[in-house]
């Protein structure tokens, strides 16, 4: 029973970082029905965004001696990281998916990829082949609850995370730009006649996911604190796999996916042997997508998209 | 051929390129492999002496791209290189051998195209012979840029034909790898893994094309994983449900113990020779060329277009879609299997996303629902990442921003939605004083 309630803790933190990123693909296919497959590594940018400015803030307390405590530090990286993040999403943008809106769908996927490469590329070229340690900016403590142990950076990744979901389904349901949004994604032809142009909207989209992206890479980095270049591919390709799980285009079913997928991977490595997770977690989809091919949310048609 | 694309790229000037049409005309297909035999035979015997003469250290291997990108003060003695042994030798001959070659020409349009293609390929291959009888590393990059093409054209079928977003190439690939090698590893070697070899050695050379034959059976039926929800679902799903597969197939490669594991499979017999590989390149893309023109290839692009109309008009789309998968399946297990037996390695690393990602940037580089596309854009990938090697990690910008480039100016690939007939490459080509 302990161990099912530990493993159920890990699920949470494990799936908090598919659901982040997992929004940040259904809220771009929502707009421009395109999936961002730089996404995953957008996401590594974050972490090694975040580990920049965690350093550069680290190295200004050191300096100046102000005693800025452990968690004002992150809840600033945090903040920082996803303001800049936001950009490379915007440029990403710009460049690979604006010139690609018209374009065979195939193509933007491409050009995605290709994006995601050369900024695995670009990374490796610039900061080298050595893996970078994420600074730790809270100390640890583990408490006891029955025979569950839980760290406090498992309820910071799990609370940030949550908090953040719970902003952006604000955001999207009671802000005018979340109303445009919403607009958007349920009729891309006729909203840019209203008057709301799409060329304001879809950044505004890739900025969010990014931003959450970044966020997810910090909590990443808190949580197992070696940077490398690659990191974003295979979680980004997961979250990928959340995304459609949970009904293209779905807030609420990206996050409930990427929490699910979370699951199924940390109980199945619980219930199997640890080597079998990946063939179990992914038959269990494979099945799901068979028997219900739209995922959780989404609808059969994809001109009724829900944001 | 390098010559050709080189003339090309200079041919910006109006005039310059009237000229240069008005010396490239009026030469069939035969004239220009007759030359570029010539010229491979020149470097085979000369090209020591040449490269010598022109302070090269040794003769430069593919292309001279490594060369020169490892010294570029080489850049004027390898291009002189370039010129005097392939650009020279393939124009005078090819232009010299007009009249002969037309006439040739001529005679084998009046015959089945079978005899005039087994005339061309085998000249070809000689080419290809004495090109790779000089280095090691060109043979082996000419064999992985042949498997290239067939997995390129493989997944064709599926992406391009039938429009649908496959990922599971990887996937067909490791499950025809892993069989073919199974089969040879347990029959015909001694190794850790099986024992001993079961039957002679010998024999080895003959059964190895029924070993591939099941690899690709065994990645046929794979693909019927994805083939059978692809009756329901189509798009963002379907591309999901074949990277669940692509994940499924590497994580239980790793964890079967009896194929090595996470330690991959090795000392595979070294039956993927280069005419081996050729002979198999060439079926595979007469076949899939032939596929995609029959009946069965149109249904393939009715389903793409709309599939309610093409069930309307009697297309069965259940059967087209499995038949779709399983053929292209085939071939990338076939092509797996061939792949294993020229690295004499394999893991269940090298059948990744990184493979996926490259074998979707060839197949979108060159071009969707075209057979020239894909031998375009396998050779061209393949041999662009071969030859900018020594910028080592810079190579993985370069190549990308040049498909992204592709993708913004050509949506489709460079060479999109056309057919590739062999009779009409093969023509003569006096009468036509346009076009070359």
């Amino acid at each position: 029973m302990d161990l099912f309630l530990q493993n159920i803790v890990n699920a949470l933190q494990w799936g908090s970082f598919y659901a982040l990123i997992a929004l940040g693909y259904s809220m771009v296919y929502s707009i421009l029905m395109l999936f961002n497959f730089a996404h995953g590594d957008i996401f590594m940018v974050g972490a090694y965004i975040g580990f920049g400015v965690a350093t550069a803030l680290l190295g200004f307390v050191a300096m100046t001696g102000i005693p800025l405590p452990g968690w004002l530090i992150l809840i600033l990286t945090i903040i920082v990281t996803m303001f800049f993040t936001s950009f490379v999403g915007i440029f990403i943008e710009r460049v690979g998916y604006r010139p690609l809106r018209e374009a065979p769908r195939a193509s933007a996927a491409i050009t995605g990829l290709m994006i995601g490469i050369i900024l695995e590329t670009g990374n490796l070229a610039i900061l080298g082949a050595r893996r970078l340690s994420f600074p730790q900016l809270i100390e640890s403590t583990t408490y006891q609850f029955g025979g569950v142990y839980v760290t406090n950076k498992k309820i910071l990744i799990v609370g940030v995370s949550l908090t953040l979901m719970f902003l952006l389904h604000r955001f999207i349901q009671k802000s005018k730009w979340g109303m445009a949004m919403r607009a958007m994604s349920f009729d891309f032809q006729a909203v840019p006649l209203m008057g709301i142009s799409i060329d304001r909207i879809a950044p505004l989209t890739f900025a969010i996911g990014s931003a959450l992206a970044a966020a997810a890479g910090i909590l990443y980095g808190l949580a197992y604190p070696v940077l490398d270049p690659y990191m974003g591919v295979l979680l980004g390709w997961k979250a990928f796999v959340a995304a459609i799980l949970g009904g293209r285009g779905s807030i609420l079913g990206a996050a409930l996916a990427g929490f699910m997928l979370g699951f199924i991977e940390i109980f199945a490595a619980w219930i199997f042997p640890s080597t079998l997770r990946d063939v179990i977690a992914y038959s269990i989809i494979l099945l799901i997508l068979t028997l219900r091919p739209h995922g959780f949310f989404g609808q059969a048609h994809s001109t009724q998209l829900r944001l | 051929m390098a010559s050709q694309e080189q003339n090309t790229r200079q041919g910006n000037k109006k005039g310059f390129r009237a000229w240069l049409q008005k010396l490239l005309a009026g030469i069939p297909l035969i004239g220009w492999i007759s030359g570029l035999f010539a010229a491979v035979l020149i470097e085979y015997f000369l090209g020591d002496l040449i490269s010598y003469y022109l302070g090269l250290p040794k003769i430069p291997v593919l292309f001279g791209f490594l060369t020169v990108l490892k010294k570029p003060l080489l850049m004027p003695g390898t291009t002189g290189y370039l010129i005097l042994v392939y650009g020279l030798p393939i124009l005078l001959i090819a232009k010299s051998l007009r009249k002969p070659a037309n006439r040739l020409a001529a005679f084998l349009d009046k015959g089945p195209v079978s005899i005039g293609a087994v005339i061309h390929l085998g000249l070809f291959y000689g080419a290809m012979h004495f090109w790779t009888d000089l280095s090691d590393y060109r043979l082996l990059v000419l064999k992985l840029t042949m498997i290239a093409i067939m997995l390129t054209l493989s997944i064709n079928v599926i992406n391009g034909y039938m429009g649908e977003f496959s990922c599971s190439h990887p996937g067909f690939m490791a499950l025809g790898a892993y069989g073919a090698s199974t089969i040879t590893l347990l029959l015909f070697a001694n190794d850790k893994l099986f024992g001993d070899a079961l039957l002679p050695e010998a024999l080895g050379l003959y059964f190895f094309p029924l070993a591939l034959i099941a690899g690709g059976l065994i990645a046929a039926l794979g693909a019927l994983v994805i083939a059978i929800p692809s009756f329901r679902t189509r798009g963002d799903y379907l591309a999901i449900i074949s990277l669940a597969f692509l994940f499924i197939v590497k994580s239980l490669i790793e964890n079967l113990e009896f194929i090595g594991g996470p330690r991959g499979m090795s000392s595979q017999p070294n039956y993927s020779n280069l005419p081996m590989v050729f002979t198999v390149m060439v079926l595979c893309i007469w076949i899939i060329n032939n596929f995609v023109r029959s009946t069965m290839g149109k249904a393939l692009n009715a389903v793409r277009d709309n599939e309610l109309a093409a069930e309307v008009m009697t297309v069965n789309t259940r059967k087209t879609k499995i038949i779709a998968f399983m053929f292209g399946a085939f071939w990338a297990g076939v092509a797996g299997g061939l792949f294993a037996h020229v690295l004499r390695y394999v893991n269940p690393g090298s059948f990744g996303i990184q493979r996926l990602a490259e074998i979707l940037a060839m197949v979108y580089f060159g071009g969707l629902n075209s057979v020239t596309g894909s031998i375009v854009g396998a050779v061209s990938i393949s041999v662009l990442s071969e030859a900018l090697r020594p910028l080592e990690i810079y190579k993985w910008i370069i190549i990308p921003l040049l498909l992204i480039m592709v993708m913004l100016f050509r949506p489709w690939g460079l060479i999109s939605f056309t057919e590739f007939n062999p009779k009409e490459l093969m023509k003569p080509k006096e009468k036509k004083i346009e076009g070359k």
